[in-house]
């Protein structure tokens, strides 16, 4: 691709109808493409599912109360199996399961948006500029993506969060540092591609900066790919989450998922045989990562029905 | 080893080889129905060569590829294929895989995604041999090595992959390799598309010569009618799926009896005639499109002598000596139509 | 018709043989350069992040631990922490590839020794999980593929797709919970509740040995295999898919083989070959599953080690297992690039 400026191109077809005047509408109508997206059976299984999750993590505090979730606090029996007023069973601490799975849905739900924000920001970021400055700079930054992509990323996270220290800080900041590599990718190849379109040429004929040029014309046109990259990408952030706690890396205080299942593990509650303790947090990752892949799969069916249909 | 069946031992037989009739495919592209064939009709005898001419979508390629049933199998194909007197449309499949190669092959276009690109030369030609014969793979890979020369390719070629081999080299691989069983039948889709002139002279000569020489039968199928010309006893033309002309290929090309084979001989330069490079005979608009069926004659639209009659009902071929051509123009119409 | 005629006599000779040989050497010399850069940059990123990082690791290794100004002052110097930047990177260069790892001051043993010690488990659990979901994935994946939106197609999509949704790890707690504590729905402990061998077994090749090992190896490789040969089938079937679309399938039909035959011989061959390259790319992500069931198991490998180091935490016995599972993918992808070359007769030619 080259950067020199070309004659404006004769933007009409042989038969004088203009072609590609403007720059694609911006933001495609958001009504009518949730409407598309939940009309299929997987965008509307995944749109429910996060809705009611994300929901309940929001209202949680309106019917969850701090004392429940306190350690000294809880009333329960200890380590029960489910019974009245304990849909969930108990953990060892007396607290209701289900108390705590609900109330963990807002650490594991927060981290992995936070982190899939910071991806997006830093691999968005990076495959944007490795996109556009073709030269050099792209080559350099495509070298980087590609033996970052080779380091594994588990010991590399537990490296980062332990060099860190414990908490969820750490834990984002790892998480992003482990998956920026697939959205540079993914985002330089489409700005590659949209900046191939003539729209892009003609305005970088009139005189556009580098600048104008990515907010304007190519940042628009990558945006729907990035928009269904970080659904995907909250699902395996929501999961690295849940792995890293599980590993003893999370706030001991804080309850999540990944922390459930750590306590559990270390304080026996496999060998205690207290399923209702191991299987409510798991089934909970399960399904909202599911959620999140569907919505994800769906949005990028119709994006794609869309592109085919220009 | 068996010898390749003499010449004259082929053409001893008097019944047509091929007989097909009535021969109809419907594809199911999503919901709509494709009509690609309607209504042909082929006869072939032992030792002759069918050249099948029309443009892309014509059907001469689905009409070809019916033969041997490779069709997709979301395909309906109705008529009959009498092969040998056999019914093939009526074979159960182990009958279907036993006809296929060793008495029926195919020389496919575009011989470099027709081979196998991790398998050697050799191989793919021996393959066929050791599923329909029953020779050892030592014999199978002589005879292979034997084929190779008789195309002129070197038989060290025998393990070399495709990509190794040129483009023409790899059409003369996929000849030897139609030859491996000694067919009956060869059906050669558009052999030397992609191939420069040069190169394509030679194949032609040289599958001519190979048939020739065994008694085989062959049906080329091109979209340019001086290869055909030059290869084929007769020429079959079609036009929208259907049959519009057949006859010796001479009188087909020299004086056409359908107004769309006039456009279609018009439209190629001849070879090594020079003067018919400056009058090419295009023809504006397109095609039919194939998901409709048809009423009266496909070409009406086009043609520069179409009349009211053309438009509704079925035109038939209508038959003059051994030529035969589905116009209302062609003499004789009238009479067979009357009868009809 | 064609046009442009060529002016070449008209031979019948193509490309010249044999020289797909002669150009092994250098690119093996390519691709070895490229994984030493690689290893280069990973100890500069190893580096980074275990020397230059840390707040003061002499206080994090001697937390908890009384010691004086002049103990630290002797242990900061130790370590040579109070050498400049870059000549502490090339003693930890040189340290590395000479096989010195450091010092772990949890275990009291060379980091290497540890590692050395961990390393058999690994290699069989990840060994064994690999092979079996290899078969697994491509008997699945080949024949979703080659029926692509069949009924298999479509469940073997749906039950990959909720494998792959699932933590690791929980997976590993459920399988334990249910058939190793005995203790839910009545199920009798079947499997042991963690370890690769039973305590007071003697050791070595016998016949006793090995049963117990395979014994403990069922439940971490069962969930090992459940979450990685997901990829495997997916990999599989979308090779399959490719090369379906590919004209010398037709050939192969035309001559009369069956579908079977046909789908044997010819598809999956040429299927492989994208295949075999990215199973080797895959070792990479499957560390990150091995080390967590290792951890839910208590298997003694180098994913357990890793776990363990994490709770002081013992930055030098972490930055060696973190060199050596990097190190272990960059050497994957270099086998995939030779591998690939050594398989594809078409390749070998460039």
């Amino acid at each position: 691709m080259t950067t020199t400026p070309t004659p404006p191109p004769d933007l009409r077809a042989a038969d004088g109808v203009p072609i590609e005047e403007k720059a694609p509408s911006r933001w495609v109508p958001v009504g009518r493409f949730t409407m598309s997206v939940l009309r299929m059976p997987s965008g509307f299984v995944g749109v429910l599912v996060l809705v009611m999750f994300i929901g309940l993590a929001v209202l949680a505090p309106l019917f969850i109360h701090p004392s429940d979730l306190s350690v000294t606090q809880a009333s329960g029996p200890l380590l029960a199996p489910p019974q009245k007023g304990y849909p969930l069973g108990t953990d060892q601490a007396g607290r209701s399961v289900l108390d705590l799975v609900i109330w963990g849905s807002r650490t594991s739900l927060a981290i992995g948006i936070l982190a899939t924000f910071g991806t997006m920001l830093l691999g968005a970021g990076i495959g944007l500029v490795a996109g556009h400055y073709e030269g050099r700079p792209g080559r350099f930054l495509m070298h980087v993506t590609d033996w970052f992509i080779a380091l594994p990323s588990l010991p590399l996270a537990i490296a980062l969060a332990a060099v860190i220290g414990q908490g969820a800080t750490s834990i984002t900041i790892a998480i992003v540092v482990t998956s920026w590599t697939a959205t540079a990718r993914l985002v330089r190849a489409q700005t590659l591609a949209v900046e191939a379109r003539p729209f892009v040429e003609r305005a970088r004929a009139l005189g556009a900066t580098d600048n104008q040029l990515i907010m304007r014309q190519i940042l628009p046109n990558v945006m729907p790919l990035i928009l269904v990259s970080s659904t995907l990408t909250v699902a395996g952030a929501i999961l690295a989450e849940a792995t890293l706690t599980f590993l003893g890396l999370g706030d001991p205080t804080s309850v999540s998922w990944g922390s459930m299942l750590n306590n559990a593990f270390m304080q026996g509650a496999v060998t205690a045989g207290a399923w209702w303790y191991l299987i409510p947090p798991g089934v909970a990752i399960l399904v909202i990562v599911l959620g999140f892949t569907l919505v994800g799969r769906a949005v990028e069916h119709v994006l794609n029905a869309r592109v085919q249909a220009r | 080893m068996t010898l390749p069946m003499a010449a004259t031992e082929r053409r001893t037989r008097t019944e047509p080889l091929l007989d097909v009739r009535d021969l109809t495919v419907t594809y199911r592209s999503g919901k709509d129905p494709v009509y690609a064939a309607r209504g042909v009709d082929i006869s072939l005898a032992a030792g002759e060569t069918l050249g099948m001419a029309g443009e892309s979508g014509s059907g001469k390629t689905t009409v070809a590829m019916s033969l041997l049933r490779l069709l997709p199998a979301e395909t309906t194909v109705t008529g009959e294929i009498r092969f040998r007197g056999e019914d093939l449309l009526e074979a159960n499949w182990g009958r279907m895989r036993a006809v296929r190669w060793a008495e029926a092959s195919v020389v496919f276009q575009g011989a470099m995604s027709a081979l196998n690109p991790v398998q050697t030369v050799g191989d793919q030609i021996v393959e066929p041999i050791l599923l329909h014969e029953k020779v050892g793979e030592k014999a199978a890979t002589a005879r292979a090595r034997d084929l190779l020369d008789s195309v002129g390719v070197p038989s060290r070629r025998v393990t070399s992959y495709p990509h190794e081999l040129s483009g023409g080299q790899r059409q003369r691989v996929m000849m030897a390799m139609a030859l491996a069983c000694d067919p009956d039948l060869v059906i050669a889709d558009e052999p030397t598309t992609a191939l420069d002139v040069i190169v394509q002279a030679q194949i032609l000569s040289l599958l001519t010569e190979l048939v020739r020489e065994r008694g085989i039968s062959l049906i080329m199928i091109s979209h340019d009618l001086s290869v055909l010309a030059s290869t084929c006893d007769r020429i079959a033309v079609m036009y929208a799926g259907r049959l519009v002309e057949t006859g010796p290929s001479y009188d087909v090309i020299g004086a056409p009896l359908h107004p769309y084979s006039r456009a279609l001989a018009g439209a190629f330069p001849t070879l090594g005639d020079p003067t018919s490079r400056l009058a090419p005979g295009g023809l504006a608009g397109d095609p039919p499109d194939l998901r409709e069926q048809i009423d009266g004659c496909p070409f009406a639209p086009r043609c520069p002598e179409v009349e009211d009659r053309c438009r509704s009902g079925r035109i038939p071929l209508v038959a003059q000596g051994d030529r035969a051509a589905a116009c209302v123009h062609v003499t004789g119409y009238e009479q067979a139509v009357g009868h009809g | 018709m064609t046009v442009g005629v060529k002016l070449e006599a008209p031979t019948v000779s193509g490309p010249a043989e044999g020289s797909e040989r002669s150009d092994f050497w250098p690119y093996l010399a390519r691709k070895v350069g490229a994984a030493l850069v690689s290893f280069f940059m990973l100890l500069v990123v190893g580096f980074v992040i275990f020397s230059l990082m840390p707040a003061d690791p002499v206080s994090a290794l001697t937390r908890g631990r009384p010691t004086s100004e002049a103990q630290m002052t002797h242990l900061r110097h130790e370590l040579g922490l109070d050498q400049p930047l870059w000549e502490r990177f090339l003693t930890f260069v040189g340290h590395t590839v000479t096989g010195n790892l450091g010092y772990s001051y949890e275990y009291h043993q060379p980091v290497s020794t540890l590692i050395a010690d961990r390393l058999w488990p690994t290699l069989l659990l990840m060994g064994t999980s690999t092979l079996i979901s290899i078969w697994l994935g491509m008997w699945l994946g080949i024949r979703a593929g080659w029926r692509a939106g069949s009924t298999l197609d479509r469940s073997a999509s749906a039950v990959s797709l909720a494998l792959w949704s699932v933590p690791t790890f929980w997976l590993g707690l459920i399988l334990l919970v249910v058939f190793g504590s005995g203790t839910v729905a009545g199920i009798p402990a079947i499997f042991p509740a963690g370890g690769m061998e039973t305590h007071g077994t003697a050791g070595g090749l016998n016949p006793q040995h090995i049963l117990d090992v395979g014994w403990h190896l069922v439940l971490p490789c069962l969930t090992l295999v459940a979450v990685i040969f997901a990829q495997y089938v997916t990999i599989m079937r979308s090779s399959i898919i490719d090369e379906r679309g590919n004209p010398y399938l037709m050939t192969a039909r035309a001559k009369g083989l069956r579908d079977e035959v046909v789908r044997r011989r010819h598809a999956v061959p040429n299927a492989l070959l994208p295949t075999v390259t990215v199973i080797f790319l895959q070792i990479g992500a499957m560390i990150g599953g091995a080390i967590t069931v290792e951890v839910v198991y208590s298997w003694p490998g180098l994913g357990y080690l890793t776990f363990t180091a994490l709770r002081i935490p013992d930055l030098q016995l972490l930055e060696g297992t973190f060199i050596i599972f990097s190190a272990a993918v960059i050497v994957c992808n270099l086998i995939a690039d030779l591998l690939y070359r050594a398989l594809d007769p078409r390749v070998r030619r460039q």
